[in-house]
């Protein structure tokens, strides 16, 4: 199917509205855009990170999502604990696949459910004892963690329990960094408010710890990962090619970090910045407060991963720029190959995406690199300012929404018939009863890692696999299906 | 007869829970079975009754079992004077945790374990003076409390409370049956106080059911942890819980109540001489500055 043009976009998006009644339909119309590169900023054109309209089957989660499964979860060496009823924690557990080392329930705990498990004689009576106790049986029991944090459920914020002062008296008793985190589920539009606040916890309950402690040996190559959540190794396939180059890696935040390498990172020469949408505002303090300058880089594909590490290394000398070189180098043959091998097989190839905070901008440059073209991307919970690095990413007259709606969706793929989607476990489905070709993004499908020369490697073999799958010509898509089939279809049901 | 729920509230020491255990002592007296629900967590709305200085409550005791499904009713319930029925939501210390939750899970309970047998007359609910959440409106939701008595007397704040919680049952009475039945005013001894409140129930659409004078006896019968009614029967303030009572019993004055204006609360008192004329060019004003003008 051919691309549409800037009228059939526009007029698509008008198509899609007119389901909705007229309220909605003037709040739906402000989140759905056509992309026009011209735009300097995104306001222009789309209205971002605001509430959801009740109906609509958003895909967002909450704080508390955005807190323990973003940002704290992944700290492998301290225990967190889902302060509140059991189904938060339990069923959010090890979802994200953040690769960890270490021995799990002995000094690393990251796909372990910790939880206060709430009954109703905790919110009556408060929580804050229990909290107490949980935390002297955790030091019994697991005395090698480094740290606790409390992830407060929506009941904390209710009853007013008062976890400050628990994590203080418990920071005095155990001797480990205790922070209490009020990141609770119905705080703010979506997951986007719980990265922040875990930012905010971050920068006042673990930042400050070695304020003033010279010991740890510096080099004038120190650099932090800042926003890898190493899903499926993400960030250890991004730390080689930065150690390569002649950097030193202090801290890696959040995937397969430790609270150490969290205390130290105001150490650093510079901060490193992939999700920027879930930590770019500990990088903004820890840029006003310790003066480290921050960048963002883009490991996706060898193109990004080229620019990005060659935009790096400008901030170095020529020591470390020698290095970006001899790295993009050292690749090449590899990356050629992969792009020799699936090229032919995803040229021209259209995708949709749908994910979260990053994602929806950063792998457009890995697809491109394979010859495809992504035609549609939306956030779940970005902002304006991630909107405003989007355009310049996509295509003109490419399709933009924001919080998309299961309606919406929907209805812009049938239009627009891409080749394959990448979005989350609950669209999934959806799309491949349609016949579609699909890629968890989030989860990278439980595959990975998607970052680094390594990551493309894999991602270039996952969505070849996916798309080129024999599967998709057994599958009888309505607008696609002759007389004969449609009997056979009747006879199978 | 069928069982009739009614609800007291009004404005925090008012006297609620004496009037309710007075009362209720009275009804028992008139041969009806009563049970009384006190849903704050101070839990004394039955020590009058029981002659106890705190009753066990549901709560704790669901805390010490670990859940309200360990609970049994027998558990909870105690019986008083003359057998009126016993029960104590319960809740936390002040300042943790959520006391509104503990009257939502109690009242559950005893309606899951049968608490309101058929051989009941009258339940009372005596609930924390400020309707501060949702909880605290348990008693007046669907299939609970119909009647509800607002406990008042001629002090602005009072009325102001009282107008305000007529407020709250608007809201309820339009999705649900629960209506004023009336107010009940506990003399505080200002001038014109019977005139007054009635003149404040007409306008909020209902009457002044009783007038109860102020008697020390209350307080000598609460020193002995009993109701005048048990204390001194031949007292004339019994004399006057009975009336209550009675008034009570035959009540079918039952109205969505038209809550006032401040304006309109305002010029009431006014004419009573409670309040005076407002003055604007003083509000806002200390008394140093007063002084300088």
């Amino acid at each position: 199917m051919a691309a549409l043009t800037k009228e059939e976009t526009e007029a698509l998006i008008q198509e899609v509205l007119e389901i909705y009644p007229e309220q909605a339909r003037k709040d739906r119309a402000k989140h759905l855009a056509v992309n026009d590169q011209s735009l300097e900023k995104s306001n222009k054109c789309i209205t971002s990170n605001r509430k959801s309209q009740p109906g609509v089957m958003t895909i967002r989660g909450c704080a508390y999502a955005g807190s323990k499964g973003v940002v704290w979860g992944p700290i492998k060496d301290m225990i967190h604990i889902s302060h509140g009823p059991v189904g938060c924690g339990q069923y959010s557990r090890a979802g994200r696949r953040n690769y960890y080392v270490g021995t799990t329930g002995i000094n690393t705990f990251g796909t372990m459910n910790f939880t206060s498990d709430f009954t109703e004689k905790d919110i009556v009576f408060g929580g804050d004892k229990k909290l107490a106790k949980i935390m002297n049986e955790i030091e019994e029991l697991f005395p090698l963690n480094k740290g606790i944090s409390i992830q407060s459920e929506c009941p904390i914020g209710l009853i007013g329990d008062d976890i400050e002062a628990v994590a203080k008296k418990a920071n005095k008793e155990i001797g480990k960094p205790v922070v209490p985190v009020r990141c609770e589920g119905f705080r703010g539009v979506s997951q986007s408010l719980g990265h922040h606040i875990a930012n905010d916890a971050i920068r006042d309950w673990v930042l400050e710890n070695r304020d003033g402690d010279e010991s740890f040996p510096t080099t004038p190559y120190d650099v932090a990962v800042i926003g890898d959540y190493n899903i499926g190794g993400d960030a250890w396939a991004s730390r080689t090619l930065l150690e390569e180059m002649g950097l030193r890696v202090v801290a890696q935040w959040s995937g397969d970090g430790t609270i150490a390498e969290m205390e130290k990172t105001p150490k650093v020469k510079l901060n490193l910045i992939h999700c920027y949408r879930s930590m770019n505002y500990i990088a903004r303090h820890m840029e006003e407060k310790y003066k480290i300058p921050w960048i963002e880089y883009n490991f996706f594909g060898p193109t990004k991963i080229a620019e990005s590490l060659r935009k790096i290394a400008a901030l170095f000398d020529e020591t470390i720029q020698a290095g970006a070189e001899k790295v993009i180098a050292k690749y090449q043959a590899e990356y050629d190959a992969v792009i020799a091998k699936y090229k032919p097989r995803l040229q021209g190839k259209r995708v949709m995406l749908y994910v979260g905070g990053l994602r929806p901008r950063h792998v457009i440059g890995a697809y491109e690199d394979l010859g495809m073209e992504v035609v549609g991307t939306g956030y779940e919970f970005g902002h304006n300012d991630d909107y405003d690095r989007t355009i310049k990413e996509m295509g003109n007259a490419t399709l933009i929404y924001d919080d998309v709606t299961g309606y919406e969706f929907e209805e812009f793929v049938k239009r627009v018939q891409p080749d394959l989607i990448g979005s989350g476990i609950k669209e999934k489905y959806i799309f491949q009863k349609m016949g579609i070709p699909f890629r968890q993004m989030h989860s990278w499908d439980y595959s990975g890692p998607y970052h680094g020369y390594d990551g493309f490697a894999i991602f270039a073999r996952d969505m070849d696999m996916t798309l080129n799958n024999p599967c998709w010509k057994q599958v009888k898509v309505p607008w696609k299906t002759d007389d004969t089939s449609k009997v056979a279809v009747a006879a199978g049901a | 007869m069928a069982l009739r729920q009614c609800a007291i509230y009004g404005k925090g020491g008012i006297g609620k829970s004496t009037t309710t255990q007075n009362l209720v002592s009275a009804l028992a007296e008139l041969g009806n079975n009563v049970m009384i629900v006190g849903c704050d967590p101070k839990a004394d709305s039955t020590r009058l009754i029981l002659h106890a200085k705190a009753q066990t409550t549901i709560m704790s005791l669901a805390a010490e079992a670990g859940s309200v499904e360990d609970l049994e009713l027998e558990d909870v319930l105690k019986a008083g004077y003359r057998g009126i029925k016993c029960v104590e939501s319960g809740g936390p210390e002040p300042g943790v945790g959520c006391a509104g939750r503990g009257v939502i899970t109690a009242i559950n309970f005893l309606e899951e374990e049968g608490a309101y047998d058929d051989e009941l007359d009258f339940v009372f609910y005596d609930v924390l003076g400020d309707v501060v959440c949702g909880g605290f409106a348990m008693p007046i939701r669907e299939n609970k409390a119909q009647e509800i008595y607002i406990v008042c007397s001629g002090e602005m704040m009072a009325m102001y409370a009282a107008n305000n919680i007529a407020k709250g049952i608007v809201k309820y009475a339009n999705s649900g049956s629960v209506r004023l039945a009336g107010l009940i005013c506990n003399s505080r001894e200002t001038a014109r106080e019977d005139e007054l409140i009635s003149a404040l129930a007409a306008k909020i659409g209902t009457t002044m059911i009783h007038f109860v004078p102020r008697d020390n006896v209350v307080q000598r019968a609460e020193i002995r942890r009993m109701t005048v009614i048990e204390y001194e029967p031949a007292a004339k303030q019994a004399e006057e819980y009975r009336q209550l009572a009675i008034k009570i019993r035959d009540n079918k004055n039952f109205v969505i109540p038209t809550p006032i204006t401040m304006d309109e609360l305002e010029e009431l008192m006014m004419e009573f001489g409670i309040i005076d004329d407002v003055d604007e060019s003083i509000v806002g004003k200390t008394a140093a500055e007063e002084a300088i003008a």
